[in-house]
């Protein structure tokens, strides 16, 4: 592979990101998905951590594979912090524990705004906190960190 | 009616929902996510949102009457309905979730009581008035005009 096609195959990467979003609520999850398809993201979704971790590889139990296709395939998880069972929080710790998903960015949303819960995040090591219901101009700002994490 | 009053109408409609709080700047987020794909964005998750909300005020209305009050659960209906409400815009059911979880904090059963009744009625309220503006939208679609929601409300 050349210098020229490995910058190409990031740009195409970067051209359609594969977002996995995460949230119990059907509207949210129906929302997040056309926000994120009309802004050029792939999306997977997936109702709770549990099946997230299943989606990524990471299910545990006779589930679990160290190599998984959709690991590697996704570049943002975006999980919404109040989930009943496994919370938004401790799914990101699952994520940064694992030893391939841990540089994927993990992005944190809520519908409250209460500085403990972001700072607790941010120190396990979300890449964001965002507040819900998410806007256009929150998948830009996105976006734009996205790049400078390849970059 | 012919369509450009039908138009007029639709526009002063919904001005007046945005005035008297009915519904908030999401509602209009709602509208910019639909693109010809999808035409059918907003209506489709506008009945999701009646479906859900139905569903959680009947859960509700079943959890305040039982013997021992499972204030917790009554909380995460609540959180959901307030979320899913936020979601689309309906400000004025949100506010009366945010009322009935302070109910719940202070593991008050009346207070919840009053809170379910309120809740119910602001939805019946939403309910009504954009199912009102639906069907107002597709007589004007079906009379050849159109509605530019977007444009009009920036």
């Amino acid at each position: 592979m050349d210098a020229a096609s490995g910058v190409s195959s990031i740009e195409g990467i970067m051209e359609e990101p594969h977002v996995l979003a995460v949230d119990d609520n059907l509207i949210d999850r129906k929302l997040v998905e056309k926000l994120l398809r009309n802004s050029s993201c792939k999306v997977t979704t997936a109702e709770n951590g549990l099946r997230a971790l299943e989606y990524l590889g990471l299910g545990g139990g006779d589930r679990q594979s160290s190599v998984n296709d959709n690991a590697s395939k996704v570049n943002l998880i975006i999980t919404d912090y109040c989930m009943p069972g496994m919370t938004g929080y401790e799914l990101l710790k699952k994520i940064k524990e694992s030893s391939n998903m841990k540089d994927v960015p993990v992005v944190i949303v809520s519908s409250e705004n209460v500085p403990t819960r972001i700072n607790k995040c941010l120190e396990e090591g979300a890449q964001m906190f965002m507040l819900k219901p998410l806007k256009y101009s929150d998948v830009k700002k996105l976006r734009c960190q996205l790049m400078q994490c390849r970059g | 009616m012919e369509v450009n009053q039908m138009q007029r109408s639709f526009l002063e409609y919904t001005a007046a929902l945005f005035r008297e709080g009915f519904l908030d700047s999401q509602f209009s987020q709602l509208h910019q996510l639909q693109d010809e794909s999808n035409p059918e964005f907003v209506v489709e998750v506008v009945s999701l949102f009646f479906e859900d909300s139905e569903r959680l005020i009947n859960d509700l209305s079943s959890a305040l009457d039982q013997p021992n009050v499972d204030f917790k659960k009554i909380d995460a209906h609540v959180h959901q309905l307030k979320g899913s409400s936020s979601s689309i815009g309906a400000q004025r059911v949100k506010d009366s979730c945010i009322s009935f979880r302070n109910s719940c904090e202070a593991q008050n059963t009346e207070g919840c009581l009053k809170c379910l009744q309120q809740v119910k009625q602001e939805y019946l309220l939403i309910k009504n008035k954009l199912e009102a503006l639906f069907q107002l939208e597709k007589r004007i679609v079906a009379a050849g005009g159109s509605i530019n929601m977007v444009e009009w409300i920036n």
